[in-house]
């Protein structure tokens, strides 16, 4: 039994807290949110100089190679440091579906650049009526001599306004919620019958409704193997699910942090407002939240790789322990630091709001409970 | 034992529901139907028009405007109120100054305030917290000094609920520091137009503007504007923390909210089917509405006592706390229906803008709902502060 990091992995998390600390303080993100970018590319290219951007992938990809681990570790800084660029949607979830799915072709054209931070890719999985099952695919895509035309309609793709290229679920046969009949296809954000309504969400992300209008696309779109889309999906999506419940115990950390310290010094009442047992027993109560969430956290990283059951498993588990105690520990962040864990100025609310998004973020709590139990 | 309400208050409860129904501005309806953000004009419109019905302020005694209603049509006026989702009764000049003005201020005062709090042509904000002094509020610091016929006002305060609309602030201010604190605070009345105040937006994370910073420098008050006697501040103030306490509790409301959730829950899919048929939502949503059933009870239970004569004693604080819980129990299930689509903010379209919003109308603006409703269990004493007066007052603890 060993939870310790290698040193490798201890160099890595010193150089990711470093940059949080250094190169994105609280301002420099509330000017990135207000920007009409909504990211840096400068920080997203020193991302890929600073090897961040290679990480999951296959070393004879030109990647270094890491395990969840690695990733763990980047999110959960991320989380602490409330990260807006696209390393979600770009590196896990696109980057899995191209490293479990992608022709050769594809990953010698797209990785490269991508890993450079010269490309992002976003995915669009969801559509207007999906809600959290990946399977339930109205967006058609019809063969036509040698490629295909999409056509249907993709919500909420994150990171889709500043993406280049977006790889998409499409149904090539099968009813709307079959399984069977899902087809991913890797296409670029410019092409013709593409369009884009882009805005900003909640936690300060970028997202984009994403109309696909008659898109003809290659056979060489294709991710995976026609009609095999799903399981592939689903192995990325759960990735990307441990992922987030990383980012959401950094997120956490830092609230409780805050929170701590911030009983400790408001006075009320002539006292420290943590000197009332019940402010006491409510910290406690967050520090185990984290604590637990932590827990399985690292768990649901460390089952990626096994047998789909047991990895599906280990992510619902996961997903149902980090939303039960996001939701407990932002609502306490806020309301213990009083009216001004309202205001928008303090990072408290950002933290909450995050939180808030991430418990929805690939099936909310209901769905990944009705997943393990199922 | 008897729950029913009478063949009169039925006779009521007809008459006040024709009359919104017919009174009730279909814009302002639309508006506040949509969740956006709030506008000064629309609450002067309806406020207006229950002025001139007058039944702006059925708690006033009848000699100042009030209605001489039972606390079974005042109850009966909320309810119907509250399900025509019509803006609420800004609270500031209406269910605070104005019972501390009628009941501890002059002749004069009365003459000179009540009129514009009843026909909303004066708006009002409350001076109550400072950076320093949130729930011990009686540790404020903001300075009143006596000079000749008035007063000099120094110091702070924060969370001011609309001060940007507001022409004049009722004031909690120190007049003596020499004193256990208690008995030092005096309540100021003063025109925000003064020289020597600026308000600051504060802006909440759900991106609203409804709090504010109020600074005074040098803000000369005439001392005419005190009321009642220097030093006797925390009475009056206490006094009207019970006033703002009642009707907290929005059985009202929180109904409509849950019916709004129904409709949601019905028209939102999940695996093809509505969400309302999703065992767990349901599950939730009908707890959800017997914790609202409960509380119904407890306030009516409250209100009997009331009629006979007896004040709403501590007990109110289980109004503030379990209204308030289930105020943003809602609105975490609206967020929990919105799905994906509550990610969207469609900050813009909230403010009034023609901007269409992302997604379904009904969860546009769930999130920043949610972001918002949290603020219920902070002011207007915190639910941990409610807890402490139960524990004490009520448990002898
Ligand atoms: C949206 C909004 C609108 C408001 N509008 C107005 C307004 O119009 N006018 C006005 O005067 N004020 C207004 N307020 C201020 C509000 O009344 C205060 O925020 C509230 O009294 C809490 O004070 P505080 O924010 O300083 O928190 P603090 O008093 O610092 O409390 C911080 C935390 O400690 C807890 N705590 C404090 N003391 C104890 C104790 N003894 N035991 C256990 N727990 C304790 C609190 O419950 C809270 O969780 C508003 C606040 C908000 C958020």
């Amino acid at each position: 039994m060993d939870f310790n990091y290698s040193d490798e992995q201890k160099l890595l998390i010193d150089s990711v807290e470093r940059f949080i600390q250094d190169d994105y303080g609280f301002d420099t993100r509330r000017a990135i949110l207000k920007s009409d970018e909504g990211f840096r590319r400068d920080l997203w290219q020193k991302f890929g100089e600073l090897g961040w951007l290679a990480v999951p992938f296959a070393e004879e990809d030109g990647g270094l190679g890491g395990t969840p681990v690695e990733t763990m570790i980047i999110m959960e800084s991320f989380g602490r440091g409330l990260v807006v660029e696209p390393y979600l949607s770009t590196v896990v979830l696109a980057g899995g579906l191209l490293r479990a799915g992608g022709t050769p072709a594809q990953r010698e054209t797209v990785l490269p650049d991508l890993m450079a931070g010269g490309l992002i890719v976003a995915v669009g999985y969801a559509e207007p009526t999906s809600r959290f099952n990946l399977a339930d695919v109205s967006t058609t895509a019809t063969a036509t001599g040698g490629g295909y035309v999409l056509k249907g309609r993709k919500s909420v793709v994150l990171h889709g306004p500043m993406a280049d290229k977006v790889i998409v679920s499409a149904r090539t046969s099968g009813g709307q919620r079959d399984e069977a009949g899902i087809t991913l296809f890797l296409v670029d954000a410019g092409a013709a019958g593409v369009t884009r309504q882009d805005y900003p969400t909640v936690d300060g992300l970028r997202a984009s409704e994403l109309v696909l209008d008659g898109v003809a696309v290659g056979a060489d779109a294709v991710v995976g193997e026609v009609g095999s889309g799903f399981l592939l999906l689903e192995k990325a999506v759960d990735e990307a699910t441990a992922a987030i419940c990383a980012e959401a115990v950094g997120a956490m950390e830092v609230l409780h942090k805050a929170t701590l310290e911030y009983a400790r010094t408001r006075v009320q009442f002539g006292q420290p407002i943590g000197r009332f047992q019940v402010i006491q027993h409510r910290l406690v109560d967050m520090y185990i939240a984290y604590e637990q969430a932590k827990s399985l956290a690292i768990m649901a990283n460390l089952k990626l790789d096994a047998p789909r059951e047991e990895r599906r498993r280990a992510v619902s588990a996961a997903k149902v322990q980090i939303g039960k105690s996001a939701r407990f520990v932002g609502q306490q962040a806020v309301q213990l630091h009083g009216g001004m864990g309202m205001t928008d100025e303090l990072n408290v609310g950002h933290y909450f709001k995050r939180l808030t998004m991430i418990e929805t973020l690939f099936g909310n709590t209901d769905y990944h409970l009705k997943r393990y139990a199922a | 034992m008897d729950l029913s309400f009478s063949a009169e208050d039925l006779a009521f409860q007809r008459e006040v529901r024709a009359f919104v129904a017919e009174n009730y501005p279909a814009d302002i309806k639309a508006h506040f139907d949509a969740g956006l953000e709030p506008r000064k004009a629309d609450f002067v419109r309806w406020q207006k028009i229950l002025f001139e019905k007058g039944w702006v302020a059925p708690a006033w005694p009848q000699q100042y405007g009030g209605t001489g209603w039972t606390p079974t049509q005042r109850y009966i006026f909320q309810e119907e109120l509250g399900a025509a989702n019509t803006p609420g009764i800004i609270p500031f000049g209406l269910s605070m100054v104005g019972p501390v003005i009628y009941t501890f201020g002059s002749e004069e005062q009365k003459k000179r305030f009540l009129p514009g709090i009843l026909s909303s042509d004066v708006w009002w904000c409350q001076g109550y917290s400072e950076p320093g002094s949130g729930s011990d509020l009686a540790s404020l610091k903001t300075k009143a000094v006596r000079q000749g016929d008035k007063y000099i006002v120094n110091g702070s305060k924060t969370w001011t609920t609309m001060a940007q609309w507001a022409d004049w602030i009722f004031c909690l201010v120190r007049t003596d520091s020499s004193v256990k604190q208690q008995e030092g605070i005096s309540f100021l009345l003063f025109d925000m137009k003064s020289p020597g105040i600026t308000v600051r937006p504060i802006i909440t994370m759900d991106g609203g503007h409804e709090v504010n910073e109020c600074f005074f420098d040098n803000v000369e008050v005439p001392a005419e504007n005190l009321i009642g006697q220097e030093g006797q501040g925390w009475t009056y103030a206490k006094f009207l923390l019970g006033h703002e306490r009642s009707g907290i509790a929005a059985v009202a409301r929180s109904k409509r909210g849950i019916a709004k959730l129904k409709q949601i829950a019905n028209a939102e899919l999940s695996d093809g089917r509505p969400l309302i048929e999703d065992q767990d939502y349901r599950r939730k949503l009908a707890e959800l509405e017997i914790d609202l059933t409960a509380l119904e009870y407890t306030e009516l239970r409250t209100l009997a006592r009331e009629s006979q004569g007896k004040g709403p004693g501590p007990e109110s604080s289980i109004l503030k706390i379990k209204g308030t819980e289930i105020q943003q129990a809602i609105t975490e299930l609206a967020v929990e229906a919105a799905g994906y689509y509550g990610f969207a903010f469609n900050h813009r379209a909230m403010n009034g803008s023609n901007e269409p919003v992302v997604g379904p109308a009904a969860t546009a603006f769930a999130a920043p709902a949610y972001f918002n409703m949290r603020k219920t269990s902070i002011y207007g004493g915190s639910n941990e502060i409610q807890k402490n007066i139960i524990a004490k007052m009520v448990l002898g603890l």
